[in-house]
C-alpha cells in the first residue's frame, strides 16, 4: 500500500518538472516583463531598465528559470501587475473559497448521484429508473448559468433563504461561530447548483455498473448462499460497482478546485475561476503562471488520489 | 431408498418476444440420499437451466416454471424469493462452472464463506471463523488462517473451486447442486476436486446433482445418470448400465463420439446435424428424429415417453430399437 503512493509521488516529480518548464517557456514567450503594472507615466524609462537589469531580467533563461522554481517553491510567485499584491495571497485567499465550495459540492453531488445510480440501476428499465434517467438527462441539457439564475431568483431574491453574493456576511466577525455558518451559508446555493447539475456522469455510470454487476456470477453466488437480495445489493453488487466511480472521485476534486466560472459569476463568489479567467482578461502573467502551474500540479494530485483510492478500493491492484 | 428431492412434469419457458418457449419440458427426476446424480448433455440442451430454477436462482421476469420441485414436501416452484433464501446455502447448496468469477473480487475468501452462514447458522463470530478454518482445512487447502485472509485473485484455480465447495458445504446441505464444476478447471485438477466433492459426499452423506457434459466425469463419480437432449431426458439409468448398455441413439451417438486414447482413430465421431434452438425445437414426435435421418418414421414415438426397458433404466422414445450407426451421413 504504501510502497504504491511513494512510488506514484517519485512518478510526480518528474511529471512536474516538465510541467514547471513548459509553463516558465510558454510564459517568457508572452510580452511584457514584471514591471508592466508598475509603469505610470511619471515612470522613468531609466529606472525600469536599472529595475529590470536588477531582478535578473537579461539573465539566461535556465538561470531564471531556477531562480523561479526557488522561489516558488518557497511559495513566493512574484506579484499581481493588476491587483499589486504577492499572487500567493491573492490564490490563498480564492483558493481556500474555491476549497471549501468545492468539498460542499462534491459532498453534495455523491449524496445525490450515489442513491439514485443505484435505485436506477436496481429497478432498471422501471418507472423508478425513467424518471431519474429523465431527470439526468435534463440535469445534463440545463446551461449552468440558466439554472444558477433561477435559483438565484427562486431562492436568493423571492424566497430569500440564502443570501446572493459574496462569501461571508460583512457583519460576521472573524472566528466567531456566526462566522462560519455565515461562509457556509453563502456557499450553500452555489454548491447546491453545481451539484444538481454535475450528478448526470456518476448516475449513467452508477447505474451501467450496477447493471453490469447483477448479471455476474458473483451475484448469483451470493444468492445461492441465501442472503436475502438487499443484503446482495449492499455488500455484493453495490461495492463492484462503485470502483470506475472511486478511480472518478480524485479527478472530480481537482476538476472542482479549479473553480466554476459559471457559478462564481453568477454568485458573486470570489474564486479560483474567477480569477483565472480575469487575469487572462489583464494580462496579469505572474498570476497565470502561477495558476497553470497550481492547475497542473493539481491534475497531478488527482491521478495520485485516484489511485490511492482505487488500491484502497479494488484489492486486485494492491502490490505486495 | 430416501428421496430428497423429486421434480415431476417440470417445465421451464423463456420468454422470446412475448411467446414463451420451453427449454426444459416435461423434466422428471428424483434425488436419493448419499447419491450423485449426474445430469449430461450438450450446450443448450436445458441441464443448467434445470439446475438453476431448482433454487429459484432464474430471471423472474423471461422465465415460467411450472410442474413441481417437491422438497420436505413442498412444491418449490411456487417457492417466494424469502423462502427459497431460507434453503438455499442452508439445505441446498450450489457450486459454480467459473470459480473465478463466482467469487467476489472485493471480498477475503473468509468472509465469503462466512457470509452465508450469517443468514442460517446460530453461531457468533468466532464460531462461524472456527468453522470457517474447520471447512477449508475439510476441502484440503493448505494453510487455512493464511487463506481466508486473502482475495479470490491470489489463488489458483483449483483452490478457488475448492473454496466455492467450502462455501457449498457450509451449513452441512443435504443437497448440493454442481453446475459444471470442474469444467473451467485443467485436467489435473479436474480429478482432484471430482476426487474431493467424492469424498465430501460419502462422508456427509449428501445428495448431489452433478450438471455436466463430460462423459468421463460422469463415469468417475455418477451413481446414476440422466442424458438430456433437447430439454428432455432421453434416458435415466444406473452408471454401469448407461455406459455398458446404452440404449437411446443419442446417448450411444455421445458414447461413441469420446476420443479413445488407447486406439488410434482417423476421424472423430460426431453426431450429425445440430441442437436445434429453442425457437425451432419440434415440439411434437421424437426430438432426436431429424438427426437420424435414416430411421424410418415408423419406428418413433408420436408422443415418445419414457419406457422402463429394465429395471431403473428409461428410454424415451421406441427409435432405439431399430437404430443402428450409419457411415457418412449427408444432412439436408
Amino acid at each position: 500500500m504504501w510502497k504504491i503512493i511513494v512510488r506514484r509521488v517519485l512518478v510526480m516529480i518528474p511529471q512536474l518538472f516538465v510541467l514547471s518548464l513548459i509553463v516558465f517557456i510558454m510564459a517568457k514567450q508572452m510580452p511584457g516583463d514584471p514591471f508592466t503594472g508598475l509603469i505610470t507615466p511619471e515612470t522613468d524609462p531609466n529606472r525600469i531598465e536599472e529595475l529590470r537589469q536588477l531582478s535578473g531580467f537579461y539573465d539566461p533563461w535556465y538561470v531564471q528559470y531556477y531562480n523561479w522554481m526557488t522561489n516558488a517553491f518557497q511559495g513566493d510567485f512574484g506579484q499581481s501587475y493588476t491587483y499589486k499584491v504577492a499572487v500567493s495571497n491573492l490564490i490563498g485567499e480564492r483558493a481556500f473559497n474555491t476549497f471549501w465550495l468545492a468539498f460542499v459540492s462534491t459532498i453534495l453531488v455523491y449524496v445525490i448521484a450515489i442513491p439514485l445510480g443505484v435505485l436506477a440501476g436496481r429497478y432498471q428499465e422501471r418507472i423508478m429508473d425513467k424518471t431519474i434517467v429523465l431527470y439526468s438527462f435534463i440535469s445534463y441539457a440545463i446551461p449552468t448559468f440558466v439554472l444558477g439564475l433561477i435559483f438565484l431568483f427562486v431562492f436568493g431574491y423571492q424566497l430569500q433563504w440564502f443570501p446572493t453574493s459574496g462569501t461571508v456576511s460583512i457583519h460576521a466577525e472573524r472566528g466567531t461561530f456566526e462566522y462560519v455558518w455565515s461562509k457556509f451559508h453563502h456557499l450553500l446555493l452555489p454548491a447546491i447548483t453545481y451539484a444538481v447539475l454535475g450528478t448526470t456522469g456518476i448516475i449513467q455510470y452508477l447505474r451501467t455498473e450496477i447493471i453490469d454487476a447483477k448479471m455476474q456470477d458473483y451475484v448469483k453466488t451470493a444468492r445461492s448462499k441465501g442472503i436475502p437480495m438487499n443484503k446482495v445489493y449492499s455488500r455484493h453488487i453495490f461495492r463492484n460497482s462503485l470502483l470506475p466511480i472511486a478511480a472518478f472521485l480524485g479527478f472530480t476534486i481537482t476538476g472542482l478546485l479549479g473553480g466554476s466560472i459559471f457559478i462564481e459569476t453568477i454568485f458573486g463568489f470570489p474564486g479560483m475561476g474567477q480569477l483565472f479567467v480575469s487575469s487572462i482578461g489583464s494580462r496579469d502573467y505572474s498570476v497565470i503562471t502561477a495558476l497553470v502551474l497550481l492547475y497542473g500540479f493539481l491534475a497531478l494530485l488527482g491521478g495520485l488520489l485516484s489511485d490511492i483510492i482505487m488500491s484502497i478500493v479494488d484489492p486486485r491492484i494492491r502490490i505486495d | 431408498m430416501n428421496k430428497l428431492l423429486s421434480v415431476k412434469q417440470l417445465r421451464i419457458s423463456f420468454r422470446i418476444r412475448d411467446t414463451f418457449y420451453a427449454a426444459v419440458d416435461n423434466v422428471s427426476l428424483s434425488l436419493h440420499k448419499n447419491e450423485i446424480l449426474a445430469i449430461v448433455g450438450e450446450s443448450g440442451c436445458g441441464k443448467s437451466t434445470l439446475a438453476t430454477s431448482i433454487v429459484g436462482l432464474h430471471h423472474t421476469n423471461h422465465t415460467k416454471v411450472e410442474g413441481e420441485i417437491l422438497y420436505r414436501q413442498q412444491n418449490l416452484v411456487q417457492f417466494s424469493e424469502n423462502q427459497f433464501n431460507k434453503l438455499r446455502g442452508n439445505t441446498i447448496g450450489f457450486i459454480f462452472q467459473d470459480p473465478l468469477s463466482a467469487l467476489n473480487p472485493l471480498m477475503r475468501i473468509g468472509e465469503q464463506i462466512a457470509e452465508g452462514m450469517i443468514y442460517h447458522a446460530r453461531l457468533n463470530k468466532t464460531e462461524r471463523a472456527d468453522r470457517v478454518l474447520q471447512l477449508l482445512e475439510q476441502v484440503g487447502i493448505p494453510d487455512p488462517p493464511r487463506v481466508v485472509r486473502q482475495f479470490p485473485h491470489q489463488l489458483s484455480g483449483g483452490m478457488r473451486q475448492r473454496v466455492m465447495i467450502a462455501i457449498a458445504l457450509a451449513n452441512k446441505p443435504e443437497i448440493i447442486i454442481a453446475d459444471e464444476p470442474t469444467t473451467a478447471l485443467d485436467v489435473t485438477i479436474q480429478a482432484q476436486i471430482l476426487d474431493l466433492l467424492k469424498e465430501l459426499q460419502a462422508e456427509t452423506q449428501t445428495g448431489i446433482i452433478l450438471i455436466t457434459h463430460d462423459l468421463g466425469v460422469v463415469a468417475e463419480v455418477a451413481d446414476r445418470v440422466a442424458v438430456m437432449y433437447a430439454g428432455q431426458v432421453v434416458e435415466e439409468a444406473p452408471v454401469e448400465i448407461l455406459f455398458g448398455s446404452p440404449k437411446h441413439p443419442y446417448t450411444r451417438s455421445l458414447l461413441k463420439s469420446i476420443p479413445q486414447a488407447n486406439e488410434k482413430q482417423g476421424k472423430l465421431e460426431v453426431i450429425h446435424g445440430i441442437v436445434p434452438s429453442l425457437m425451432k425445437l419440434p415440439r411434437e414426435g421424437c426430438r432426436f428424429a431429424p438427426r437420424i435421418p435414416w430411421i424410418d418414421d415408423s419406428a418413433h414415438e408420436k408422443e415418445p415417453v419414457l419406457h422402463e426397458v429394465e429395471p431403473g433404466h428409461f428410454v424415451r422414445c421406441t427409435c432405439w430399437r431399430h437404430f443402428d450407426f450409419q457411415e457418412e451421413v449427408q444432412l439436408t
